[in-house]
């Protein structure tokens, strides 16, 4: 009789008891197809034949084709935006995860009143859209000479990565016990010494969690990345699939391929570290 | 009782304090508050962050606002003073007030579908169903792909000559309609298309949610005769109050900033019809070279956000105390 108030029970009834299983079951079902109609139908899209005009929901019943995907290698450069964003989600994402947790440290550690002022600064940079600061960026950028430029789009992500980072380190520093800490100290150790040999070896599980939202916000970024990022050699993967999608839009088998090459990696990555995405869940749909 | 699994319950903890605070869970729980515990020189830590902070953020803002006071097209070198005209001019601008009333429809369009369609999946989905898993991952797999992939995606659907949703209406004997590019039909597959992808938000959400009500509750107003439809509605619904007000808040900004997938599916056309305050930003800077009117767009949007975030905060919130 161990009943604490945040226990799963997988024994306790479904609270609308009253609606028939069955129909629950249609519902789900239902929305399963739903979420996975758009992946079907870019399927069957991309391995048909542009003169191939049979309905996109019936799967191709002539040879199957890879002319699609070759265009989209070719032609969309979707493989060189691929490692665009390789490079620049994933410097950004160490970044991101370094300042971040730096910088969190203070913040949980020393509160004062300009460290609130502060943590209340993050959080309001966190309800700052991307439209709006879009127009001087832009020129600030140009000025800086970092338009379509690696180094100009970094620090771009990770300055607008970094609020939400900060307040997840910071709220997770608060919640170590700092008797951890004080006994360091007491054995000689200095402040630096206590962050970095007994704070950041505690840090993994929000570190998988900043590291994951991070990185898959700035792999799906398109509304800053898209003016910042317009020749092929640097365009990140969205800002190159849009570019595609728009100048082959009497193509749309090969956008429809570029698009799901897209997406391959995102599906690989979340197939092995689902774990990871339940935890950084909410912060996934910040853009 | 019966025996718990425990890696379930660590997963459902996890999720709940994951929602609850936007943080896993620690080792143990702070012993007591912390001040001062160290001194004024660990604030050096945080000066990388800010310095970005001043520079790519904090310098467009206040940059923003005092272009928004001039006539600046965006390239010449030079420009004037013109006061609030801009600001005037929003006021009078059909254009915007319609994109405004747009933004607001995609806003409050997408967090009603998604709290209805999330928490409807949640309910659905806790306990013991068959395939639970798997349907899960599936229904939340969209949110983790960019929007213009999702977008274009959708376009397959959507689109006039071959899209799928035209050869049903035709295989039923109907003719073909240009969705993407009748008004109405546009803004509702844009409200559509962006809650259906992030409807597994709200889902991870409230399913948290319900994981973190006791069962107890439950059992004792079924003790005290509640049916299931009044246990539903006395004791589920109030205490799920913390999943709503996460949820709302987060789905409401999402579909006030609003860009991505409308660049893809409509490019906001036709004309502005189906444009949001955020692509009419990019239009009136890149396309029509008004790069003050544009700065302008821009700081009404962030205090629209900004104010409508707080109120339905505070609003929230109250709610919440007054059930303590």
């Amino acid at each position: 009789m161990t009943t604490t108030t945040r226990t799963v029970t997988p024994s306790t009834p479904r609270p609308l008891t009253w609606i028939p299983n069955s129909l629950v079951a249609v519902f789900v079902l239902v929305m399963v197809v739903l979420q996975m109609l758009p992946f079907y139908v870019a399927l069957t899209t991309s391995l048909k034949a542009k003169t191939d005009l049979s309905s996109q929901l019936i799967f191709p019943t002539k040879a199957l084709i890879v002319e699609n995907f070759v265009q989209a290698a070719t032609q969309g450069g979707i493989f060189r935006a691929m490692l665009n964003s390789v490079l620049v989600a994933g410097v950004s994402t160490a970044l991101v995860c370094i300042l971040g947790a730096l910088a969190a440290y203070p913040l949980a550690r020393r509160a004062t009143s300009l460290n609130r002022a502060v943590l209340t600064l993050n959080v309001g940079l966190m309800m700052v859209p991307a439209l709006s600061i879009l127009v001087p960026l832009y020129s600030l950028l140009s000025q800086m000479r970092a338009l379509n430029t690696y180094w100009g789009v970094i620090l771009v992500m990770v300055t607008t990565s970094l609020p939400l980072a900060i307040f997840l380190y910071s709220a997770f520093m608060r919640s170590l016990p700092v008797s951890v800490e004080e006994a360091a100290r007491i054995d000689g150790a200095s402040l630096f010494q206590s962050l970095f040999y007994v704070i950041i070896p505690m840090l993994k599980p929000v570190t998988a969690t900043v590291g994951i939202v991070t990185g898959v916000g700035v792999w799906n970024e398109y509304a800053l990345s898209g003016y910042i990022l317009t020749t092929p050699e640097t365009r990140t993967i969205a800002p190159a699939i849009a570019s595609f999608f728009s100048i082959q839009s009497s193509n749309l088998p090969a956008a429809a391929a570029a698009a799901l090459i897209a997406v391959v990696p995102i599906v690989v990555v979340y197939l092995f570290l689902q774990k990871y995405f339940v935890r950084g869940l909410v912060g996934a749909e910040k853009g | 009782m019966s025996v718990q699994p425990p890696r379930l319950q660590e997963d459902a903890t996890t999720v709940a304090s994951t929602v609850a605070h936007l943080i896993p869970p620690a080792p143990r729980p702070a012993r007591r508050p912390v001040k001062r515990f160290a001194g004024a020189s660990v604030n050096l830590l945080y000066v990388p962050a800010l310095a970005l902070f001043a520079v790519f953020t904090v310098y467009p803002l206040v940059s923003g606002v005092r272009l928004s006071f001039t006539d600046w097209d965006g390239y010449s070198p030079s420009w004037s003073w013109i006061g609030w005209s801009n600001y005037a001019r929003l006021f009078t601008d059909a254009t915007f007030r319609s994109v405004l009333l747009t933004t607001f429809v995609y806003g409050i369009g997408s967090t009603l579908v998604q709290q209805v369609l999330g928490l409807g999946l949640a309910l659905a989905l806790d306990g013991k169903v068959r395939g639970r898993s798997a349907a899960k991952a599936i229904i939340y797999l969209p949110v983790l792909v960019s929007p213009i992939v999702m977008g274009t995606f959708y376009y397959l659907l959507f689109q006039y000559d071959n899209g799928a949703l035209n050869d049903v209406v035709v295989a039923l004997g109907g003719e073909r309609h240009a969705w993407l590019s009748t008004a109405a039909s546009g803004v509702t597959i844009i409200v559509i298309v962006n809650s259906i992808q992030f409807v597994g938000t709200s889902m991870i959400i409230y399913l948290a949610g319900l994981q973190s009500i006791s069962p107890e509750y439950t059992e004792a107003a079924m003790l005290d005769g509640a049916n299931a439809w009044q246990r539903f509605w006395t004791v589920t619904l109030p205490l799920l109050q913390p999943a709503f007000a996460t949820s709302i808040i987060l789905n409401l900004i999402g579909g006030l900033k609003l860009f991505d997938v409308i660049q893809v599916l409509t490019g906001g056309g036709p004309g502005t019809a189906t444009s949001s305050v955020s692509t009419l930003i990019g239009t009136t800077y890149f396309a029509n070279q008004a790069a003050g009117y544009s700065a302008a767009m821009g700081v009404a949007l962030f205090l629209i956000i900004a104010i409508l975030t707080v109120l339905a905060n505070a609003a929230l919130n109250r709610r919440r105390l007054e059930q303590q």
